[in-house]
């Protein structure tokens, strides 16, 4: 016998981590279909996820060249790669799961489930892409023949950082979205404008002394740092300040989405 | 000694009517107007608040216990709290004051293939739809072969469900929700989509797993079906409990408490602005072109139905049920029929009418039942039992011939008689 099971104005706290728990797999049966779903009917398939940065990475190089800035002693092609690695992954992790509880309002109105399993599992469909492009991140490193630094073994470290950002700033979106249809036109925006705010083709150490540290508020800063710093290694080196900046803010982040998302679950049936 | 398995005590759910519009305003808006004008945003803030304390009880101080193994039947007319009671009692959303306790697992079935979608194969959506409804990946494959055998589509079982007929992707959704173990089963019209056999089996495995002691809550609007399925019955009516008890006892109350109009119907409250076609109004003609209530049983009649749209919808039906007594449907018939073919509803008021031959229906009282929807996937508005109309017998055949006709039509029907040559057949 399941146990009892009480339903009470305000009150839905207690089961919610179970229930959270034993929802496990449809959060992964979700993450499942929209990988699934996400190539069918296109002509190459899972290649669109190189073609994607790969392109963009090419138009940044070419800017880089454009505008004579340095990369930091390592080929143009993986400085800009190394950046683009967390940074593709925050901002479509950001609109995937920023629309995934308008998009699947069915799921909202129509029967239950922990919300949060939605978000999350959006965030995880965009991990495969992060994954694939990591490879192809190996693969350039072969090619130039450079070795990464010791400093990869805490590589894992920035990626659970990069996870936590995008979490927390998806949960946020997805939230905000059921209210706020608004933000399906900010979301495009930021991901678009980011771009250029984020140290993509910059070096963070090339930031004035006195800016550095508001620049870093920004957590995305310390992440792409933190992946330089792991993977190429040389003159890219861990601004510590702004790296714990980074993790506050990533920290404040989760925890505040959670927070927003756990406050406005329980209207979401009735306002989508 | 039967168990309580779900206690409701006082349960209410509050709804803003103005939260509707708010919702949509978005920031812009917001932002704009408070800089533009902060004296005029200030006065239609207070406005709008005050709009939003025009509130709307769609549930008030519901209290009923539910025991184990009972198939329990919610009865109930549009707008009377039912489906909002379903969403309570399954957790999609929160009471506003009360206390429910369940002992036991709940799945809920308030659409057929939540979850579904259309790109992926028929295997696929049952193990999605099945973790949708609550299932384990073990317990979906364990039931997997039965849940294919039920749907009847093995042969399509690796072709895209966008591909399926409505039919099969009705069987296929239901026949996943069919699987569920729950100790609770609670269901919401789906059946009315499917063709009646599908139905018919619908509720034959539904009637099985009431049997094997599972508690069951069914919302439908069909009577005949409560009567057999359901033992205990909740008629729910603004919002409260208007009867509780035996299925029978609440079913004749409702029968007889619910219609309140003859011959015609208007909608009193106002149209909501959510993206649905509404019925306005609804009323019955006889030959004449009066609205009656009371029709001649030999003569044509007509039935004029005006429905607002908002929005202009690709695949829309209206369409129209004429009920007897005992909740039996006589007939539906559609405004598209003469189409065979979804035809679209353009945005705006339309008037349709539908007439109907007369020596057809048999003498007897008809309950008019009106389902505004995209077939298979929205239901958008339904007027269930409001308009009433009497067939007179003024000549029917049962008088003329003063015979025990029985049936549940009466049409005149051709006849014609050949002599049989018996010279010709050798």
């Amino acid at each position: 016998m399941a146990p009892r099971l009480i339903i009470e104005a305000g009150r839905t706290d207690r089961q919610y981590w179970r229930d959270l728990w034993r929802y496990r797999e449809l959060f992964l049966f979700l993450a499942w279909r929209d990988l699934l779903i996400r190539y069918k009917q296109t002509a190459v398939g899972v290649t669109w996820s190189i073609i994607r940065p790969l392109l963009t990475m090419l138009a940044l190089v070419l800017a880089m060249k454009v505008g004579k800035l340095h990369s930091g002693g390592v080929p143009a092609p993986l400085f800009v790669f190394c950046a683009m690695l967390p940074w593709q992954f925050f901002s479509t992790a950001l609109s995937e799961s920023g629309n995934s509880l308008v998009n699947n309002p069915h799921l909202i109105s129509k029967v239950y489930c922990p919300r949060l399993v939605i978000p999350a599992s959006s965030v995880i469909t965009c991990f495969v892409d992060f994954l694939i492009s990591f490879g192809f991140m190996a693969l350039m490193l072969a090619w130039y023949h450079l070795m990464p630094p010791v400093n990869i073994f805490f590589l894992p470290f920035f990626m659970l950082l990069m996870f936590g950002a995008s979490f927390g700033t998806g949960v946020w979106l997805s939230a905000l979205m059921v209210k706020y249809r608004d933000f399906r036109f900010i979301v495009p925006f930021v991901v678009q404008f980011g771009l250029y705010v984020v140290p993509v083709i910059i070096m963070t150490g090339d930031v004035e002394e006195k800016w550095r540290l508001l620049y870093s508020l920004n957590p995305i800063v310390g992440i792409i740092d933190g992946f330089r710093w792991c993977l190429l290694g040389g003159e890219h080196r861990i601004f510590v300040p702004g790296l714990i900046a980074s993790v506050v803010g990533v920290l404040l982040l989760v925890w505040s989405g959670l927070w927003y998302f756990r406050r406005t679950e329980r209207t979401f049936a009735d306002m989508i | 000694m039967s168990n309580a398995i779900i206690v409701a005590e006082n349960i209410s759910k509050r709804y803003h009517l103005g939260q509707a519009s708010g919702a949509g305003q978005g920031i812009r808006h917001i932002v704009e107007h408070a800089i533009r004008n902060p004296a005029k945003w200030w006065e239609e803030r207070r406005a709008l608040r005050k709009l939003r304390q025009e509130e709307f009880w769609a549930l008030r101080d519901v209290s009923f216990t539910v025991n184990q193994g009972d198939v329990v039947g919610i009865i109930g007319r549009n707008g009377a709290g039912k489906s909002t009671l379903l969403k309570v009692l399954s957790r999609i959303t929160e009471p506003t004051t009360g206390r429910i306790e369940i002992d036991g697992r709940v799945a809920s079935l308030l659409e057929v293939g939540t979850g579904f979608h259309g790109d992926l194969s028929g295997r696929e959506n049952i193990f999605l739809n099945g973790a949708v409804l609550g299932m384990t990946r073990v317990e979906i494959r364990r039931k997997f072969d039965e849940i294919v055998a039920f749907s009847e589509i093995e042969k399509f079982l690796d072709t895209p469900v966008k591909r399926y007929s409505s039919g099969m992707f009705v069987r296929l959704a239901f026949a996943v929700a069919a699987h569920l173990e729950p100790e609770i089963l609670i269901v919401d019209e789906v059946l009315a989509v499917g063709d009646s056999s599908f139905q018919k089996k619908c509720l034959g495995k539904m009637d099985e797993v009431a049997r094997g002691g599972r508690t069951i809550l069914f919302v439908s609007h069909n009577m005949a079906v409560m009567r057999q399925l359901c033992n205990k019955g909740l008629l729910l009516d603004k919002g409260q409990i208007l009867k509780a008890g035996t299925i029978s006892e609440v079913v004749d109350t409702y029968l007889a408490a619910g219609v309140e109009h003859e011959g015609h119907w208007r909608r009193e409250t106002e149209v909501p602005k959510k993206e649905l076609i509404y019925i306005l109004e609804a009323s019955v003609f006889n030959r004449e072109g009066v609205t009656s209530g009371h029709l001649d049983c030999t003569e044509d009649f007509s039935i004029e139905i005006k429905v607002q749209a908002n929005g202009t919808f690709g695949k829309a039906q209206i369409a129209l049920s004429i009920l007897n007594k005992e909740g039996v449907i006589i007939l539906t018939t559609c405004q598209d029929d003469r189409a065979r073919e979804y035809r679209p509803i353009p945005a705006g008021k339309h008037t349709y009418r539908v007439k109907i031959p007369g020596n057809f229906l048999a003498p007897d009282t008809y309950y008019l039942r009106i389902v505004t929807h995209q077939p298979h996937m929205e239901h958008h508005d339904l007027m269930e039992s409001l308009v009433s109309f009497h067939v007179e017998d003024v000549g029917s055949l049962r008088s003329v011939f003063n015979d025990a006709r029985v049936g549940i039509v009466e049409p005149v029907l051709e006849w014609t008689a050949t002599p049989v040559n018996n010279a010709g057949a050798k």
